[in-house]
């Protein structure tokens, strides 16, 4: 049982994709305008993640593995595909807000990285753990970014208005915020690293 | 067909819409090539010669193959496959036709099939509604020689900062991709400037 935990949240913190890998940075930062955007782009990732991760681990035996890259990619983008048909069905004013970015799902490295790194060597059980940790990661380091992004850019959470009368700082809710939250929040992860580093050093 | 058309996609991609500082895309490379200003440039024209060529060929096979067949909701797919193998075929000639060429921009091909830039404006050249109009394989190639040229243009001031940041005194923990984030926030900024601008 400690396993399968610590399986889902390597990808949390230990091996957190955008702040400790760097990977999967434009989505990261172009969607996270609002929670809900943010919201739903970590929940289609992940689905794609975890059904593209179970597929590859279940021909991993009879993929040739000078042809793997290929196979995978075309994996991750037929998963893709259902996500874009799934949300323009059923969601699509979100569907209208995240743009682009949902058919970008095919070459955010997170994807091919796990299926490369993880999937194509692990039983199928742990793939989907992998998977889902790696989405929850995803979806988390969203969540962050976005809130900051909406209570600074816009003076919102969750589309409710904060502090009636004050007028937002417009910048951070555009790129050029989303590129400074993101360098600031790598900087305290930094200064947090160095600091336990140093107190594992004096005891 | 009006030239003006051409002038203003070619403008509004190269600044107003800029690739890297106002769609966010094509980070990966963006900030993994950008140390030295050789590797930049390098970089910067393979980027242009695929991005060009991807919308050209990713634009004919919609417009004349998946459109006839009405199988455009494999348009991801499709794409996808058309500028791996693209990216692909594009190293194999290289190699065979200018070994200098090849030895400069070589090592840069494989990674660009998964830069986002490429397929993002494949994706744009649809949303854009280019299919249905007349010259749209133009326009198409225009945005997508302009969508190179703009994230070439990025990437080589980036090179520029960074390599002066490389001397500079910053705090410790600022060193490497936190200063390099708040650098292309301030970019960014600047590129803002050119947002509304009106070109006729």
């Amino acid at each position: 049982m400690n396993n399968y935990f610590k399986e889902i949240f390597k990808g949390v913190w230990e091996k957190n994709p955008t702040f400790v890998l760097g990977i999967g940075m434009c989505a990261t930062l172009a969607v996270s305008v609002s929670i809900s955007n943010a919201l739903w782009m970590g929940v289609a990732t992940t689905f794609v993640l975890i059904g593209s991760n179970i597929l590859v681990s279940a021909i991993r035996n009879i993929t040739p593995s000078h042809i793997r890259i290929p196979i995978f990619i075309i994996i991750i983008a037929a998963f893709t595909t259902i996500v874009d048909l799934a949300l323009k069905a059923y969601q699509p004013s979100v569907y209208k807000s995240l743009g682009i970015f949902i058919p970008l799902i095919v070459v955010n490295c997170i994807i091919l990285g796990r299926a490369e790194e993880f999937a194509a060597k692990n039983t199928i059980f742990n793939s989907i753990l992998d998977g889902l940790g790696m989405g929850l990661g995803f979806t988390l380091n969203l969540s962050v970014l976005s809130i900051i992004r909406e209570i600074t850019g816009a003076n919102k959470l969750l589309g409710y208005q904060l502090i009636p009368g004050m007028k937002p700082a417009l910048l951070m809710i555009l790129a050029p915020g989303a590129f400074f939250t993101l360098g600031l929040l790598l900087w305290g992860m930094n200064v947090i690293k160095a600091r336990t580093a140093r107190f594992k050093q004096t005891e | 067909m009006d030239i003006k058309i051409l002038f203003t996609i070619l403008i509004s991609t190269i600044f107003i819409n800029n690739y890297v500082f106002s769609r966010i895309l094509g980070l990966c490379p963006y900030l993994g090539v950008s140390k030295k200003l050789d590797s930049a440039i390098g970089m910067g024209l393979a980027v242009i010669f695929v991005m060009t060529m991807a919308s050209f060929f990713t634009f004919i096979m919609y417009k004349y193959v998946l459109v006839p067949y009405h199988i455009e909701y494999l348009s991801i797919i499709a794409f996808i496959i058309v500028i791996a193998a693209l990216v692909q075929f594009v190293e194999m000639v290289i190699e065979k036709v200018s070994t200098p060429l090849y030895q400069a921009l070589g090592i840069f091909l494989p990674l660009i099939t998964t830069n986002c830039a490429v397929l993002g404006v494949a994706v744009l050249n649809i949303d854009s509604g280019f299919a249905s109009q007349d010259f749209g394989l133009l326009y198409s190639v225009v945005q997508g020689f302009g969508g190179g040229a703009g994230f070439t243009i990025a990437l080589i001031l980036m090179a520029g900062i960074r390599e002066r940041l490389e001397i500079a005194m910053i705090p410790e923990n600022l060193k490497g991709l936190p200063i390099t984030f708040i650098t292309a926030g301030l970019m960014a900024i600047s590129f803002l400037g050119f947002s509304g601008m009106k070109i006729f």
